[in-house]
């Protein structure tokens, strides 16, 4: 069993390998006119963490996403990946350091094929976006990668139809898989699950438990099922600001987040 | 100098009533309709037949104008224009582009492409002549910088505050979230985009005599209503006005000091101020 | 059954093969001038507009610009190679070069401009540039020629030993060699790994910057260089009538050069050069039967198109559905 770092300020924790974390935010903050969307956010993601960010609908979650990988411009604050300072850094150039996040709604590019998506995303992802001389499909690398990544998503069967006539829970998987194959270091998934039928959630739970260790994944999302299967550490946000941070038993038994949820009409429950 | 800046003025303020339609629409229904120049032929051209054929007098063609541009602006919106507020901005232009064509085309064959001349009241000609000649007044751009400050005011407080005003302004600030809070948004499309037709359709009327009027009125002019929607805003009622001012004034002093270069002026200047501020000069906070 | 690699790779490919409809499209296209050289002019005229069409269509179609304001380059590679022509070297090929360069510039210096905005504030300051050209080859006449035009356009032979000859074929086969050679250019770049790119960019711009890809240098790299393709065709155009006058930055050509866009299809290879084609038909049939009034069946069609959707011109069957 993996022993966590607690995130709690107030209690540094045993076994702390003096860390940088990967990914953390100092006293971020977004306001929008006069409504704070994000308030004084310090976050830390570990190395290899399977970290989630749940919170009650309007807490924030996406906002901060939004923050982190620069869709947003912060009002205050900083954000560093793997040490350095990134909150002046373009969206474009985030992702080339390796910090990757996919959609709470699926941007897909609707007119390729999973194929020719995930061809082009990968061959961006090894600098050859900018290559005129070869069509794309000649690159052996890029075509086995992209092959890979099919398989790995269960979209081989798919992996010539036009993404907009894709069932949605297929398009979900290829949402994930775009992000995959920009070989991220730090993976931020905004409810990846989400209006996924029944049926083809598991396909995807796996596929997000079968992350490889060296991708460090922060998650958000609504069904306690996956955040309790997956997480090793829990950050509660509500109003934009962090509530608590803990274990998922911590969280749990945690009597403000039980209120916070029960308030808005949710229960906390696991199985 | 002073009279430069009098005619400029006149210009400017003629120019707004004319696109304050189109600066609405814009920022109403997020629609690029480059046919608006074609309301404003139509009050012209309606002026002139009710003039010349049934001799009507002048004062009486400018509501009538407005009105009957409104309607067809009504009319127009209700078939037409409502089915193209969902598609692409290329879509719009395409579409609008064709209905100048149109509109241009059909007045050529109904009435000619020559030059129409309007017959002003006499108490409306002459020229009034201050502070030793400094300032020379034209009756007939007095009468038009009075009857469009009157517009501006209303329009203003229309916008400010009237029930309408407020929803057509959260209208414009985000039609989804306003349609949620029961407001009905159709009815203020329709209205406001028939209001500001007939209001493009006025300064046709009223701007005959200055600008002149021909079949390709809409094509020629276009590109001034864009400019002061585009520089102005469509966030409000002022920046287009001050953009229209700016403009007016601008054009007229380049065309007389600088004859040379023409409207090289007011094209150079709108890029550079489009440079500069490419949401326009007038932003409101908070506004799209 | 898991297919390989080079499979999957031949499928990836496929759309990039040449098919046998493009290669004889080409070779019809090329017999033209020499099959009916009492149309050679003509096809040298819809050479010129396909090119400059493909131009359009790299910045509507492919970047998602909307500009009124494309004439501006090519008036600006017209300008330049007529007067390149005719004060320092009347070489076709070098004079072609040197007005698709510095219209290349102009396009990058001022594909800047067009990143911010909306597609208002876009579409007037593409606008602006093309009145702004226009205003100064009008007034300074005496470079240009005013509103008279520049005249007197006297071009050398085509790579020394091609003389423009009475009939037009030689200019029809010049013009043609180079919208052929500028369409393989555009292909080939279509189907890199950096026009894939591109195409992601036009389907979800947000996406496209949330996997790397610096959006903003790709639509500016795009815009330039439709720039100065529109500027070949400009210099094609000063050099095969001899002739550059004002109204090459007129609205109504890049209305006209939208439309045949729209006809032939956007965002696709092929539209600019089969909607020049159809536009060109269009035109004289309709100016045969209307002359004057030939700009109101051309409104009407493009309001008809719009409402009953573009992408149903070429699809007839799909008229009756939804």
């Amino acid at each position: 069993m993996e022993v966590v770092v607690s995130m709690n300020n107030s209690n540094p924790h045993v076994l702390a390998t003096d860390q940088q974390p990967v990914l953390e935010t100092k006293n971020l903050m977004k306001k929008f006119g006069g409504i704070t969307a994000t308030d004084q956010v310090n976050l830390k993601l570990l190395q290899g963490a399977r970290h989630a960010l749940i919170g009650p609908n309007g807490a924030g979650k996406t906002t901060l996403i939004n923050l982190m990988t620069g869709v947003l411009d912060a009002t205050s604050g900083q954000i560093f990946l793997e040490g350095q300072d990134i909150s002046q850094l373009a969206p474009h150039l985030r992702v080339h350091k390796g910090l990757v996040r996919t959609f709470q709604i699926n941007q897909l590019f609707n007119s390729m094929t999973p194929l020719e998506t995930l061809s082009m995303v990968v061959s961006q992802q090894k600098g050859l976006g900018a290559k005129l001389w070869q069509p794309l499909g000649s690159q052996v690398e890029v075509v086995s990668r992209a092959e890979e990544l099919l398989e790995l998503f269960h979209l081989t069967e798919v992996h010539s139809q036009v993404t907009s006539q894709m069932p949605y829970g297929k398009r979900r998987l290829l949402e994930m898989a775009i992000a995959l194959a920009c070989e991220p270091r730090v993976l931020l998934l905004d409810e990846p699950v989400a209006g996924v039928p029944a049926g083809e959630r598991e396909e995807l739970l796996r596929t997000v438990s079968n992350l490889p260790k060296e991708v460090s994944v922060l998650l958000i999302e609504h069904d306690m099922d996956l955040v309790f299967d997956f997480a090793e550490t829990i950050t509660v946000l509500v109003n934009g600001a962090v509530l608590t941070e803990g274990t998922p038993s911590e969280i749990a038994n945690d009597s403000r987040v039980k209120a916070v949820y029960l308030g808005h009409g949710e229960e906390l429950q696991h199985g | 100098m002073l009279t430069i800046l009098f005619d400029g003025i006149a210009y400017g303020m003629l120019l707004f009533i004319l696109a304050v339609g189109l600066a609405v629409t814009m920022g109403l229904m997020n629609f690029i309709n480059l046919a608006h120049g074609a309301f404003a032929m139509a009050g012209g051209y309606l002026t002139v037949a009710l003039m010349q054929r049934f001799n009507v007098p002048f004062l009486l063609c400018l509501p009538l104008a407005f009105m009957v541009t409104g309607l067809l602006g009504a009319v127009l919106e209700r078939t037409l224009y409502r089915r193209m507020y969902q598609k692409p901005h290329l879509d719009q232009v395409l579409f609008s582009i064709g209905l100048a064509f149109m509109s241009v085309s059909s007045i050529d064959f109904f009435m000619g492409s020559q030059q129409q001349i309007i017959q002003l009241p006499d108490w409306l000609r002459g020229r009034t002549e201050l502070f030793d000649g400094a300032l020379g007044m034209g009756h007939y751009r007095l009468f038009i910088i009075l009857i469009c400050a009157a517009l501006t005011v209303g329009l203003q407080y229309v916008f400010d505050k009237t029930r309408f005003g407020s929803q057509l302004r959260a209208s414009v600030d985000d039609s989804r979230v306003a349609a949620g809070l029961g407001i009905n948004v159709n009815v203020i499309f329709a209205l406001t985009f028939a209001a500001g037709s007939g209001l493009a359709g006025l300064g046709g009327a009223l701007g005959a005599e200055v600008l002149g009027l021909d079949p390709t009125f809409p094509l020629k002019f276009m590109v001034y209503f864009l400019i002061v929607v585009a520089v102005g805003g469509t966030s409000s009622i002022t920046g287009p006005l001050l953009a229209a001012l700016l403009l007016g004034v601008a054009d007229v002093a380049g065309k007389y000091y600088v004859p040379k270069l023409g409207a090289f002026i007011v094209y150079t200047l709108m890029l550079l101020i489009l440079l500069w501020r490419p949401q326009g000069l007038f932003v409101r906070k908070g506004g799209k | 059954m898991k297919s390989s690699t080079a499979d999957v790779q031949r499928e990836l490919l496929k759309p990039s093969r040449w098919q046998i409809q493009e290669f004889i499209f080409w070779a019809l296209v090329f017999a033209a001038p020499w099959f009916l050289p009492g149309h050679a002019l003509i096809v040298n005229e819809v050479a010129i507009v396909a090119l400059f069409a493909l131009s359009l269509d790299l910045v509507l179609g492919y970047s998602g610009v909307v500009s009124l304001g494309h004439a501006a380059f090519l008036g600006f590679g017209a300008y330049t190679a007529a007067l390149f022509a005719k004060h320092i070297l009347p070489d076709p090929v070098v004079g072609l070069l040197v007005a698709t360069l510095a219209t290349t510039l102009l396009g990058g210096v001022f594909s800047i401009t067009i990143l911010r905005g909306t597609d208002l504030t876009r579409l007037m300051v593409t606008l602006g540039l093309a009145l702004i050209l226009l205003e100064l080859a009008n007034k300074l006449d005496w470079l240009t020629g005013g509103s008279d035009g520049l005249q007197g356009v006297l071009m050398g032979p085509v790579l020394g030993r091609f003389e423009f000859d009475l009939f037009g074929q030689v200019a029809a086969t010049y013009s043609l060699v180079v919208l052929f050679v500028l369409f393989l250019i555009v292909r080939h770049w279509v189907y890199a790994p950096m026009g894939a790119t591109i195409k992601a960019i036009r389907d979800n711009r947000l996406r496209a910057a949330a996997i790397g890809i610096n959006v903003n240098a790709k639509i500016s790299l795009v815009y330039t260089v439709a720039a100065g393709i529109a500027g070949t065709a400009g210099a094609l155009m000063a050099q095969t009538t001899g002739f550059a006058s004002l109204d090459v930055f007129a609205l109504d050509r890049s209305a006209d050069v939208m439309l045949m866009l729209v006809i032939g299809g956007v965002g696709w290879l092929y539209g600019g050069i089969l909607g020049a084609v159809a536009f060109k038909l269009m035109h004289d049939v309709i100016s045969s039967i209307t002359p004057q009034y030939w700009t109101f069946w051309i409104g009407l069609f493009l309001v008809v198109l719009v409402l009953v959707g573009r992408e149903k011109l070429l699809k007839p069957w799909k008229w009756w559905s939804a």
